[in-house]
């Protein structure tokens, strides 16, 4: 399971001044505490905070400093992605990366892949596109397969492509739970090897009371059907808990009786 | 209509962990060579996968004691030697070719001589200075008499880089303990349990062990007395290795004389069973077709008695190595 930190983003109020006010410690902190807590990859996000591509840059290298941690460099401002992965590279040269992220719209598409190419990226492809975001099963595979095909096409093998079937609120819309789930079954059917299959868990619990419970059950259930990434809160130990043992009864982990501190130390 | 055969290549994304053995002067040892293995990033010989940098290695088993039940047909090529465990080691190196000496503290022994640390300490000063090659010392599977013995072993070959072994998931602390103050390498045992040897080798890092520091013991089996089930736990901890586990990274060693030897197909003598042939020939050959088995799943270090065996084992390294070494 590859397991992509969400901390490091603007919208969190300690993130946001400290971009605003260029304080690197909060940053770094954040960026040592995930990856101890066994993060694969660390999230990386201005929010709403800037739009500058300068203070991007600055994010990305106050991250790199701090850890080896490979990033997911977050935005969806094409000319501050730029700036970014020209940043990454400068200061952290061939380390692997994932491009967070395209949509299937032309527009976002091409350019990302072009992007991912250059900088030897992984690339999170969203299944949505102008017409907004998918509510059923057949739309999630389609846009999915569209994007698979034209970043293959491209250059991108599977295990650089991770397909996000856009994970929605249960206290808001229930029905969707079974479709992303279902939609994650075929995603795994697009390509063998199969690409990557990635969710942004917190969204299922969004407003909800119990959060945790109900990130760690949708989590697992995801696995299950073939979701091997998530970005969500690698603090939640109960959460990590729930993903090492998920991967031992999907067999993709040895067991031992200490596989819970094993897993931390995977990396 | 011309067939296209599929493209099979794995390509995996870890390294087996690499171990050097032995310290030489400039390293504060006094060893003449270092021995490393591990480094591989494919299975076994797979050469068209990936990288083995490090073919695997043979070491000859000494003890500090002369072996009351070896057959004649292994006894004849040491019982000049075996009174003294300097000499037998260097007719090891110098005579058969071995990469490395294992001492085997078989004296100390609770059952046998029952000898104590200070003798043991001994053994090993007496084989540092006869050979420059490094050194395994392996206790004698008694938890009790072992942390006795090691730590008089740990400090008489302090700054040498040696490997000893073997801690157990029941049995591991003082040796961890010794490891890390003497600077040795480790060797984790497990009973044929894949689970096990992760846990053993979590437990050991617990302590603060580093896992680029330990060797995986997974028990070894004669040919016939359940070698399969060995070679299957090695294969899937060497998968699941190659696969980015790195609490099953660590390069393996196999004991195999000792196993060999107390089967009757190495054993019995013509006089006993004429229909399986000569025994100075099957001896040799059941160790050595016991050995190559381990080779292909990953063995990187072999226990081995007989020269002859050991000649074979070692051509068989050599040819399947092939255009890998270069």
């Amino acid at each position: 399971m590859i397991l992509i930190g969400e901390r490091i983003n603007g919208s969190f109020k300690d993130i946001g001044a400290a971009i605003k006010e260029k304080k690197k410690a909060p940053i770094q902190e954040w960026a040592k505490k995930q990856t101890e807590a066994g993060a694969d990859y660390l999230d990386v996000n201005l929010g709403a905070v800037s739009k500058s591509p300068e203070d991007f840059s600055w994010l990305i290298k106050t991250v790199c400093e701090a850890v080896p941690t490979p990033l997911s460099v977050d935005c969806n401002k094409l000319e501050l992605m730029r700036a970014g992965l020209e940043t990454h590279r400068e200061v952290a040269g061939s380390r692997p990366l994932i491009i967070n992220s395209t949509t299937a719209e032309e527009s976002k598409l091409m350019p990302l892949v072009e992007l991912a190419v250059k900088y030897d990226g992984g690339l999170i492809g969203v299944v949505m596109d102008e017409r907004g975001s998918p509510q059923d099963v057949d739309r999630r595979v389609e846009l999915g397969a569209k994007i698979f095909a034209v970043a293959s096409e491209a250059g991108l093998t599977p295990d650089r492509i991770y397909l996000d079937p856009i994970v929605m609120p249960l206290k808001f819309m229930q029905e969707q739970g079974k479709n992303v789930l279902e939609a994650i079954r075929q995603f795994a059917m697009i390509s063998d090897p199969p690409p990557h299959i990635s969710v942004g868990l917190s969204n299922i619990c969004s407003k909800a009371e119990e959060r945790g419970l109900i990130n760690r059950t949708f989590l697992v259930m995801a696995m299950a059907a073939g979701c091997d990434a998530a970005i969500c809160n690698v603090m939640d130990t109960e959460l990590v808990n729930a993903v090492a043992t998920a991967e031992l009864i999907l067999n993709k982990e040895i067991y031992s009786d200490s596989y819970l501190k094993a897993y931390r130390k995977r990396a | 209509m011309p067939v296209t055969i599929p493209d099979v290549k794995k390509t995996w994304t870890n390294t087996i962990n690499r171990v050097t053995l032995g310290a030489t002067k400039e390293e504060g040892g006094t060893r003449t060579k270092r021995v490393t293995v591990g480094g591989a990033t494919s299975l076994p010989f797979h050469h068209f996968e990936g990288a083995m940098p490090h073919p695997s290695v043979i070491a000859m088993e000494v003890w500090n004691v002369a072996p009351q039940d070896w057959p004649a047909v292994l006894a004849e090529h040491f019982r000049d030697v075996w009174h003294d465990p300097g000499l037998w080691a260097k007719k090891c190196v110098e005579q058969y070719g071995a990469d490395l000496i294992c001492l085997r503290l078989a004296g100390c022994d609770p059952v046998g001589q029952n000898r104590g640390p200070q003798e043991a300490a001994q053994a090993v000063k007496r084989l540092l200075e006869s050979v420059g090659v490094p050194l395994i010392v392996w206790g004698t599977g008694n938890d009790d008499k072992d942390n006795e013995i090691f730590p008089a072993v740990a400090e008489a070959a302090s700054g040498e880089n040696c490997l000893l072994g073997t801690i157990t998931e029941d049995n591991y602390k003082t040796l961890v303990a010794l490891c890390t103050a003497y600077k040795h390498k480790l060797i984790a045992e497990s009973p044929c349990d894949v689970n096990i040897a992760k846990q053993v080798n979590i437990l050991a890092t617990d302590m603060g062990f580093k896992p680029e520091d330990i060797v995986m013991y997974p028990t070894s089996a004669a040919l016939g007395y359940g070698l399969e089930y060995v070679y299957s736990v090695m294969e899937r901890a060497r998968l699941a290795a190659l696969r980015g586990d790195k609490m099953l990274s660590q390069p393996m060693i196999c004991d195999i004389g000792i196993e060999v030897w107390g089967v009757k197909e190495a054993r019995a003598s013509e006089q006993e069973l004429p229909e399986w042939g000569e025994q100075t020939e099957r001896g040799p050959l059941w160790e050595a077709t016991t050995a190559y088995v381990y080779l292909l799943t990953g063995a990187d270090i072999l226990v081995l008695r007989h020269p002859q065996a050991v000649a074979s084992v070692r051509e068989a390294i050599k040819q399947l190595m092939g255009d890998g070494l270069k």
